[in-house]
């Protein structure tokens, strides 16, 4: 019988500890000496139930009294006894629980570890995100019982991750050695700088958990290199990208028609600045819709740039064709125009041109390769962009004649194409694609007046270097000299790596002055 | 027999030209230092010292011109590369005058004091022997005639030519500007060489040193004109002038274009890497921007605006845009560019042949009627 009641007795002690939190632990919370409470904040998380989570939070905010040898909770005019829970009377004497940065900082991953336990799946799933940057050794009971408890795959795939962090620590070899194996499988450098002690014989004196840790950072580390270039090829492909942007305007004014235009920057900074515009319309007239501005700035960009083409056309270079070095000097001058014209307009300084909210943040693939937004919208707006040049050109009767008048001039004036208003066209259609170009570029790089000088060089290397006329060979020129650049800035960093492809085109050019892809005719001069 | 040298150079001149020169070689050597120095400067003839670093500076851009209108107006090769040279010529100049400082800098250091700035202890390997003007004068000569050399090489045996030629050379001066721009090249990165003190010994700010270096502008100005001018004169630069109207033809006739575009492209290289080099300390700084693309295009519109294919036109060009350029960067600084704009578009749309064809026109149609 007093058997009996002893075990009921225990059983009433097991349950009323899963209700309340040990009374001894909650009044050593109060204790005068910072490592006492740091070591009953650890006690006190390893329960892990609701009424520990009610009491750390409240120290956590300076809500924790003490009052003689009761520790209390007060909150506003009400006051509850710490350890059971019960409200009681709001004593006079209450002194407040100092707590130094020391036990907030023990407080707030506390806080964090028992949210692992909440009912919510999302607030399990926060935590457990929280967590992976600041696991210690002594978690390792909570996890485990977090992981018991756990349903949800992701929230566990997160929970052994932290776990084998945690148990690394552990006094027994084969503890850590499943920890290694199950931490090998990861490709974070957070985790990598977890592993490196153990490669250390000093710190780690079980062979084979060594030699296990020593295989797991080797393949974290290839699997982290693989991302990192991966993570260099796309920034190559969007860098890529924002080239074609920049040269496929000239492609065709260019590589199409032949003429040298300097100007062409410009018209990007006019595409730029029609974004700016736009923006600033979509400010005043229409602010709950200023995340469309981009989309609807992108005829006004085209039509812009277009109708500066179509005035540099007829006023400048109509009167210069087939003498290219004046061509190349006269739209010097429009380009300072230009430029000074921008300045009296919107100011010498930068304007600012900000991003809509859908293109802010990326999509993260792997723990250090995150892609963009805005670098994915502008490699697929490149997309759009060449397609539509594609079509313009190959499917359109513009784009046929276009053809037909840089492939013979003389010939398709006799059948009828009227060439002088084609050139007006085909110029307008080049500067129009600039302006495009020149609207993506608004969205990653500074918009001032001088930024297209910027991009003048290199739009002549993308389309010298893909062959005049070929539009297939800016493209393949432009992602090209992309990639390269992103490769080696890797090793050299950006200028060497600019500077490189520079030369590395000079030289090409004197090998090859046809660029990649030449077209084949008869025409040597 | 042969003639010497210097007489065939002077041969060349008809009499007007070799009068104007020596016109002009009195004015600057001898009535602009009296003017300066022993007329108060309260006289209305008094020559200011800003006068005269202005128009020092706008000889050497001359010599530039020059150098660029050999190329351009008698080669039919636009460079967009000569901001390089001139720079090259001047970064060699400007870090004799580095080391000219001495002790004197912030930093009382042996050093140059941007080289102290970044934790430098020696200088690097490149700039040895910069202290002294000899090998400082060689080196502008030797530096950019070498860089020249074999970059036309290339270009011109691949033969690489108009618009191409332009572009590349162009590229090259902006890979060439981006690594100037690095602090850890040892040219000073953005900054460049400035806060220079002494020539020889002498003082950089001395009224004399101003007017030897005005004086030195001016004979190099002469030298230029009547070398450009024997040279244009000669077998060679009618072979030249036949290449820019029909490189093929001459191809045929049995000439080897690449030796004759060769020798002009690195000798109009030459010129302006002197021209840096008498410029630099007469500006007092030399810095990545002198390489950007807008100065190299500048150049070619010195030489529209005179004329292209004649000597005395780049003269006139260079001064014509220089003396308006600092006029409008004065008075209306923000209608520089749309009056530079302006400039090149109304000179290779109306006069291209420029000034100088302008009033050949005006006075035959004059003689026509009379």
């Amino acid at each position: 019988m007093t058997r009996a009641l002893f075990l009921f007795l225990l059983y009433a002690c097991c349950l009323s500890a899963h209700a309340a939190p040990d009374a001894a632990l909650v009044r050593q919370l109060a204790d005068d000496d910072s490592s006492v409470k740091v070591a009953a904040i650890q006690q006190l998380t390893l329960s892990a139930d609701p009424d520990t989570l009610r009491v750390l939070a409240a120290m956590a905010e300076d809500g924790l009294y003490l009052a003689g040898d009761q520790v209390v909770i007060i909150d506003g005019d009400k006051a509850f006894d710490a350890a059971t829970g019960t409200p009681i009377k709001a004593p006079e004497n209450a002194e407040s629980v100092t707590i130094n940065n020391r036990i907030r900082g023990e407080l707030a991953s506390a806080l964090a570890a028992l949210k692992l336990f909440d009912t919510d799946v999302n607030v399990r799933l926060a935590s457990a995100q929280k967590l992976q940057s600041s696991v210690s050794g002594e978690m390792a009971p909570l996890l485990a019982r977090a992981l018991e408890k756990e349903s949800d795959a992701r929230i566990r795939a997160l929970l052994t991750l932290a776990h084998a962090q945690a148990s690394l620590g552990s006094a027994d070899p084969v503890v850590r050695l499943a920890a290694v194996r199950a931490l090998s499988e990861t490709s974070s450098p957070a985790i990598k700088s977890v592993l490196l002690p153990l490669t250390d014989k000093a710190k780690e004196p079980d062979n084979r958990v060594r030699f296990a840790t020593i295989s797991a950072t080797k393949a974290i580390d290839a699997r982290l290199a693989r991302a990192e270039n991966l993570g260099r090829v796309f920034s190559g492909l969007s860098l890529g990208s924002i080239l074609l942007l920049g040269a496929l305007g000239l492609a065709i004014t260019y590589g199409v028609m032949g003429v040298i235009n300097m100007a062409h920057g410009e018209l990007l900074m006019v595409g730029a600045y029609a974004a700016y515009a736009m923006q600033s319309v979509f400010r005043s007239y229409f602010p709950q819709a200023i995340d469309w501005y981009l989309p609807a700035a992108i005829p006004v960009a085209f039509f812009a740039a277009a109708a500066v083409g179509v005035l540099m056309e007829r006023t400048v270079i109509r009167w210069l064709y087939g003498r290219t070095l004046e061509t190349l000097l006269a739209s010097w001058g429009v380009s300072l125009v230009l430029i000074q014209a921008a300045r009296v307009l919107f100011g010498a300084q930068n304007v600012e041109v900000s991003n809509p909210s859908w293109m802010s943040g990326g999509i993260e693939l792997l723990p250090n390769l995150i892609l963009p937004w805005n670098r994915i919208v502008i490699v697929g707006f490149a997309l759009f962009v060449l397609t539509l040049v594609w079509v313009l050109m190959n499917k359109t009767r513009l784009g046929m004649f276009v053809r037909a008048v840089t492939q013979n001039r003389a010939m398709a004036g006799c059948v009828g194409v009227p060439t002088a208003r084609i050139d007006t066209l085909a110029f307008a259609l080049g500067a129009g694609i600039a302006g495009l170009g020149g609207l993506a570029l608004s969205q990653i790089s500074n918009v001032g007046p001088d930024m297209g000088q910027g991009y003048i060089v290199d739009a002549f290397m993308v389309v010298v270097l893909g062959g005049v006329g070929q539009l297939a060979g800016a493209v393949w020129a432009a992602l090209g000299l992309g990639v390269a650049t992103k490769l080696l800035e890797g090793w050299a960093g950006a200028v060497i790596a600019k500077i490189a492809v520079l030369v590395f085109i000079i030289v090409f050019i004197q090998k090859r002055p046809q660029g990649i892809f030449a077209l084949k005719g008869r025409s040597v001069e | 027999m042969r003639k010497p040298l210097t007489q065939r150079f002077l041969s060349a001149l008809d009499r007007k030209s070799a009068l104007a020169l020596a016109v002009f070689l009195a004015l600057t050597l001898i009535a602009v230092p009296l003017l300066h120095l022993l007329v108060p400067p309260d006289n209305a003839f008094h020559v200011s010292a800003y006068a005269i670093t202005l128009f020092g500076k706008i000889m050497c851009y001359a010599v530039v011109a020059v150098a660029m209108d050999l190329i351009w107006g008698y080669g039919g090769i636009l460079s967009l590369g000569h901001g390089l040279f001139f720079a090259l010529g001047g970064y060699a100049f400007g870090m004799y005058l580095m080391r000219q400082i001495g002790r004197d800098g912030s930093y009382q250091s042996d050093l140059p004091d941007f080289m102290v700035f970044l934790d430098w202890k020696r200088l690097p390997w490149y700039w040895s022997g910069s202290d002294s003007l000899w090998w400082v004068a060689l080196l502008v000569v030797v530096v950019p005639a070498l860089i020249a050399f074999v970059f036309g090489y290339f270009a011109f045996r691949s033969r690489i030519k108009g618009v191409y030629f332009s572009i590349i050379t162009q590229a090259l001066t902006y890979a060439a500007m981006l690594l100037f721009f690095r602090n850890e090249t040892g040219f000073g990165g953005n900054n460049g060489f400035t806060d220079f003190k002494r020539i020889l010994g002498y003082s950089i700010t001395s009224p004399y040193t101003r007017l030897v270096l005005f004086g030195l502008s001016a004979l190099m100005l002469a030298a230029t004109l009547i070398f450009a001018r024997a040279l244009v004169a000669s077998k060679y630069g009618r072979v030249l002038t036949a290449i820019r109207d029909a490189e093929s033809r001459v191809m045929f006739i049995g000439y080897n274009p690449l030796w004759y575009k060769l020798f002009v492209w690195t000798l109009s290289a030459v010129l302006c890497a002197i021209a840096g080099a008498l410029y630099v300390p007469q500006v007092g700084i030399i810095n990545p921007s002198e390489m950007s693309t807008a100065n190299s295009i500048e150049i070619a519109i010195w030489v529209a605006v005179g004329g292209r294919g004649t000597l005395i036109g780049p003269v006139i060009g260079a001064f014509v845009v220089n003396l308006a350029k600092s006029w409008f960067t004065v008075s209306f600084p923000e209608y520089w560019l749309f009056f530079l704009g302006l400039l090149f578009i109304l000179v290779t749309l109306l006069l291209p042949n420029g000034l100088l064809g302008l009033w050949k026109k005006l006075r035959q149609s004059r003689g026509a009627r009379a």
